[in-house]
C-alpha cells in the first residue's frame, strides 16, 4: 500500500461517522424528521462525495484532451464509474428516506406516490445520472483507443455542465418537497452556515471527507488495475 | 488556556442541556437509554470492517502484481 496515511484518515474518519453520528444524542429534534435527521451523515454525503467524484473525471478529462496521455483518460473513466455508484446510493438512500418523511400517511401509497413522483430533484438527479450512463455507453463502445479517450473526455465534460442545472439549478427554481426548493427556505441546504445546527457540523464535515477518500480509494484500486491491464498503451510508468 | 478550555466546556454543555429541554418532538429517547442502540452500531461497524478489510487486501494484492510487472 503506498501512501497509506489517507487511507487510514478514511477508516478513522468514517469509523467515527458511523459510531458519534448514530449514537452521539445531539441531534436538534425536527418535527417529521425526527430521528432520520442523521441520514444527513450517509445520504446527502453519498451525493457530495459523488460531485467531488465527478469533479475529479472532469479534471482527467481535460488533462487528456491537453496531453494525450492515455492515462488520464483511464483515471477520468474510473472516477467517473465510482461517482455513478455513489450517485447511484445518494438516490436509492433518498427513495428509501423520503418514503417515510415525504408520504402522506392519511392518504393510500398510491396517492402519495404520485406527488412524491413529481419531485423536481428526483427528476433531476435521474437525469444527471442518466447521462453518465451514456458516458460509459458512449465510451465503451469504440473500439479505436484514440478516438474512444477523445470523444469520452468530451463528452464527460458536457455531462458535468448538465450536472449543474439538473441537480443544483432546476429543483430549486420549482415548488419541491426536498430542502432548498421553492417555497422552503432556499439556498444550499445543509451548506448553508445558519441553516445547518451547529453541532451537526462536527460529524457532518468528517463524513463528506471521509466517504470521498472511501470513493477516491476504491476509484485509484480500479485505477491501478486498468494501468496493469494496459501497461503497453501507457507511454511512461505512472508516478503514483 | 486551562480557563478557556473550561469555558468552553461549560458552552457545550449548556447546549446540552437546553437541547434536552426540548422534548415536544419524538425521538428514539427508549432506544438509546436501553443501550440497544449500541447493538445496532456493533453491527454496522462489523460489516464496515469487513468491507474494510477486504479493500485492504485487495490494495495489497494490486501493490504485489504492480511490484512484479515493473521488476519481472
Amino acid at each position: 500500500m503506498n501512501k497509506w496515511w489517507w487511507k487510514i484518515l478514511c477508516i478513522i474518519l468514517l469509523l467515527y461517522t458511523l459510531t458519534a453520528g448514530l449514537l452521539w444524542n445531539n441531534v436538534p429534534r425536527v418535527p417529521n424528521l425526527q430521528e432520520t435527521i442523521r441520514n444527513l451523515y450517509f445520504h446527502v454525503c453519498m451525493w457530495f462525495a459523488m460531485m467531488i467524484l465527478f469533479t475529479a473525471s472532469v479534471v482527467q478529462a481535460v488533462k487528456y484532451l491537453r496531453t494525450n496521455d492515455l492515462q488520464y483518460d483511464i483515471r477520468s473513466r474510473e472516477f467517473a464509474v465510482t461517482g455513478i455508484v455513489f450517485g447511484i446510493l445518494g438516490y436509492a438512500t433518498g427513495t428509501i428516506w423520503m418514503s417515510y418523511t415525504w408520504a402522506d400517511p392519511n392518504t393510500p401509497t398510491t396517492a402519495s406516490f404520485s406527488q412524491i413522483a413529481k419531485e423536481p430533484k428526483l427528476i433531476g438527479a435521474a437525469i444527471a445520472l442518466l447521462i453518465y450512463f451514456a458516458y460509459l455507453v458512449l465510451r465503451d463502445s469504440i473500439s479505436d483507443i484514440d478516438k474512444k479517450a477523445r470523444i469520452g473526455a468530451v463528452y464527460n465534460i458536457f455531462a458535468f455542465a448538465f450536472l449543474f442545472p439538473a441537480i443544483w439549478i432546476i429543483p430549486r427554481l420549482l415548488p419541491s418537497l426536498h430542502p432548498g426548493g421553492e417555497g422552503g427556505e432556499g439556498g444550499n441546504p445543509a451548506l448553508n452556515y445558519k441553516d445547518l445546527a451547529p453541532q451537526m457540523r462536527t460529524v457532518f464535515y468528517p463524513a463528506i471527507i471521509g466517504w470521498t477518500l472511501l470513493g477516491v480509494w476504491i476509484t485509484s484500486l480500479k485505477v491501478r488495475m486498468r494501468f496493469l491491464k494496459e501497461k503497453n498503451l501507457i507511454e511512461q510508468w505512472p508516478e503514483k | 488556556m486551562a480557563r478557556k478550555i473550561i469555558l468552553l466546556l461549560s458552552a457545550l454543555l449548556l447546549q446540552l442541556i437546553l437541547l434536552a429541554q426540548d422534548n415536544k418532538v419524538e425521538m428514539a429517547d427508549t432506544f438509546r437509554s436501553n443501550g440497544k442502540i449500541f447493538v445496532v452500531v456493533a453491527v454496522i461497524v462489523t460489516i464496515f470492517t469487513g468491507i474494510i478489510l477486504y479493500l485492504v487486501r485487495l490494495d495489497r494484492r494490486i501493490t504485489k502484481l504492480e511490484k512484479n510487472s515493473i521488476n519481472p
